[in-house]
């Protein structure tokens, strides 16, 4: 079998220029957006004290959520040795630690005193899964920042197992994490349960990967076809396949798991029948554009068979998941706590009423920021360092 | 047993004395609650050997207590929001003109029962639960439970993440989302840091009422007991044995130290 060799991108071309250019500017718009909500507060934000968890934490949990998945590639090709995957571990590495720092970045951004982060990696409240969460995080970084220098230092190469197995148990439990950040909260009726963990895992998969091969398609771009072969294409649609049908199942058993119980009809109905705009991102985006045309691409058109059909579904699945955290964190905050369960209660603060909520410019330039700044990371990564498949990729591959 | 002098302060009672002690101190604070209320309506209602006594800054909070409060709902009218706007006052809680942003650390909640059409009006606020879902989320450990119950938030290590409003079963919490002035010195807030109900600490450290309860005795119809919920002797223990109350959400198990008689 053939020794993979690497790369980095030596001499960008203008395509590559110019996509990283447009990441810098939507990250000084983040920027300035993060100042202004800075200065004047969270008023000048749609975020109030029934949505206390606006857009940005939409970005942040997505992109913290599919930071995990991102390592999928790396460790199908490690941990269950499969050497199709081997050629793009090293940027399935390099995305889950770029997607995690860019969704902590909009979570720290979005903090109503972001100036005391120094205060939360200090003192630590460890029966929170927030505070356990911190340490899932930086754990994750510094893990899977070892299993790279495994795979790309010489010297270390015989630690590569050890790191591979450690960082995808570690991708596992981060994820169940942020899934229980939200399924522990046993008040709310939108969540409690603990199905938002492995919904989250399976979501996980699906936008990772999605990353991973609209990142790979870009830079085939810059670095030609032959960086991506025509196997691995297949695969990368096969296993977006197998991960959005996961998505869609968790999906489906939590909304009637919920369903079989009548005192969850409510909540229900409001996310799922008439919620106004939340059952219109559920079916609309997340289910029908997100899930079921994806599925429909990549497995029953032969456009799903070519590189702009995968990065047709990979951004469609993208859009998807952003509706799907849309769905679970704003529309779970939009449903009121049942105080008094059975009986029509009302207030000056919003008690038994449906929150309204609408999202301001600066979360949303704080949110794509994030995005920007993992792929910023990524892109400045690419070409200092040799993380792409060089050309013995080909005969690397028919050892697979 | 050793006898101890008046002066002393180990806490040991004397034994002979105390049933006596214990009825006369209390027939004494009633009286005094209710001379108080009576002789100086609308002026600041200082309990005289009310259900507090006062605790100096630097001695610790007395971990055999437990502050709660009763809401006798059958008193507490439609029209009357005395409480709100005392706690507003005392508070210093500035008004923006709106309800989703406002802080508001006691609300006044309508309650109607569609089957029936039975309906209250009844004042929720923070429930100083012994089992806080706010204090087991803060990640950095700035939601605390005081040793005699009162849960609050240290304003220098809330980090502003929002994740204790989340947990709140109550929705007693709010995020200061303006830039803030004029602050009272024993109430201080913070903008991006969240706040709620501290049972007026300061006037409970003085031995005095929390502003609600005494707002309600003066201005309302008297429908907010407050006391400490571990001395059987007390008001709020002695009407929580002679009457039904319940606690909203009790199905949580997070044991508010609010309870509701009549609802």
């Amino acid at each position: 079998m053939a020794r993979i060799t690497y790369r980095e991108l030596s001499r960008p071309k203008g395509f590559f220029v110019g996509l990283m250019t447009l990441h810098a500017v939507v990250i000084a718009a983040g920027l300035a957006a993060f100042y202004y909500m800075e200065h004047n507060g969270h008023i000048v934000t749609g975020m109030t004290n029934q949505v206390v968890w606006g857009t940005p934490h939409v970005f942040a949990v997505f992109l913290v959520v599919a930071a995990s998945g991102a390592l999928n590639v790396a460790s199908i090709s490690s941990v269950f040795a499969r050497l199709t995957y081997k050629p793009f571990a090293r940027v399935s590495g390099l995305l889950a630690v770029s997607l995690l720092i860019g969704g902590l970045a909009v979570l720290v951004l979005d903090l109503g005193r972001p100036e005391r982060l120094t205060v939360a990696m200090t003192t630590y409240n460890f029966k929170s899964i927030f505070a356990w969460n911190i340490y899932l995080y930086t754990g994750f970084i510094v893990i899977v920042a070892a299993y790279l220098w495994t795979m790309m230092a010489r010297t270390a190469g015989r630690y590569n197992k050890v790191a591979a197995y450690t960082a995808f148990a570690w991708r596992l439990i981060l994820t169940t994490g942020t899934g229980s950040i939200f399924g522990f909260l046993v008040a709310r009726e939108a969540y409690d349960t603990a199905l938002l963990a492995p919904l989250f895992i399976a979501g996980s998969f699906a936008y990772g990967l999605a990353f991973t091969v609209l990142v790979l398609i870009t830079m085939c771009r810059s670095l030609g076809e032959a960086l991506m072969s025509e196997e691995a294409v297949q695969k990368f649609r096969n296993l977006l396949t197998i991960f959005v049908l996961a998505v869609v199942y968790f999906t489906a058993v939590m909304h009637l798991t919920k369903l079989y119980g009548t005192k969850n009809h409510g909540v229900e109905a409001f996310l799922l029948v008439d919620g106004g705009i939340y059952p219109v991102l559920f079916w609309g985006v997340q289910i029908v554009l997100g899930s079921l045309i994806p599925l429909l691409i990549l497995n029953f058109t032969a456009f799903g068979r070519t590189r702009n059909g995968l990065s047709l579904a990979s951004i469609l699945v993208l859009i998807g998941g952003l509706a799907q955290m849309y769905v679970i964190i704003i529309g779970g905050q939009a449903w009121p706590l049942q105080l008094f369960p059975g009986m029509e209660v009302s207030s000056s603060f919003g008690d038994g009423a449906i929150a309204a909520y609408t999202p301001s410019l600066p979360e949303v330039l704080l949110g794509f920021a994030g995005v920007s700044i993992a792929m910023l990371i990524t892109g400045l990564a690419l070409m200092v360092l040799r993380f792409l498949p060089g050309e013995a990729v080909e005969a690397a591959q028919a050892g697979g | 047993m050793s006898n101890c002098s008046s002066s002393c302060t180990c806490g040991t009672p004397e034994p002979d004395e105390r049933p006596v002690d214990a009825a006369r101190r209390s027939f004494l604070k009633t009286a005094a609650t209710a001379g108080a209320v009576a002789l100086a309506p609308g002026v600041t209602l200082y309990v005289v050997g009310g259900p507090a006594e006062a605790r100096a800054p630097d001695q610790p909070v007395d971990p055999k207590k437990r502050w709660g409060m009763l809401v006798d709902v059958s008193k507490c009218t439609e029209d009357c929001s005395a409480c709100v706007t005392a706690c507003r006052t005392e508070n210093g809680l500035g008004a923006l003109d709106d309800p989703k942003i406002d802080a508001q650390w006691i609300r006044k909640v309508e309650v109607n029962d569609p089957a029936t059409g039975y309906s209250r009006s009844l004042p929720v606020m923070c429930q100083h639960c012994a089992e806080p879902p706010c204090v087991d989320v803060c990640p950095t450990g700035a939601s605390f439970k005081r040793d005699d119950g009162i849960v609050l938030v240290d304003k220098h290590i809330c980090i502003g993440c929002r994740y204790c409003m989340m947990a709140c079963p109550y929705k007693a919490r709010s995020f200061v989302h303006e830039p803030l002035s004029d602050q009272k010195p024993y109430a201080p807030r913070g903008k991006g840091t969240v706040e709620s109900c501290t049972l007026c600490v300061h006037k409970v450290d003085a031995g005095e009422l929390p502003a609600c309860v005494t707002a309600c005795a003066t201005e309302g119809n008297g429908a907010l007991v407050f006391g400490d919920l571990n001395d059987p002797e007390s008001d709020i223990s002695r009407r929580l044995k002679a009457y039904p109350t319940r606690q909203i959400r009790a199905d949580l198990d997070v044991d508010p130290g609010v309870h509701y008689q009549g609802l």
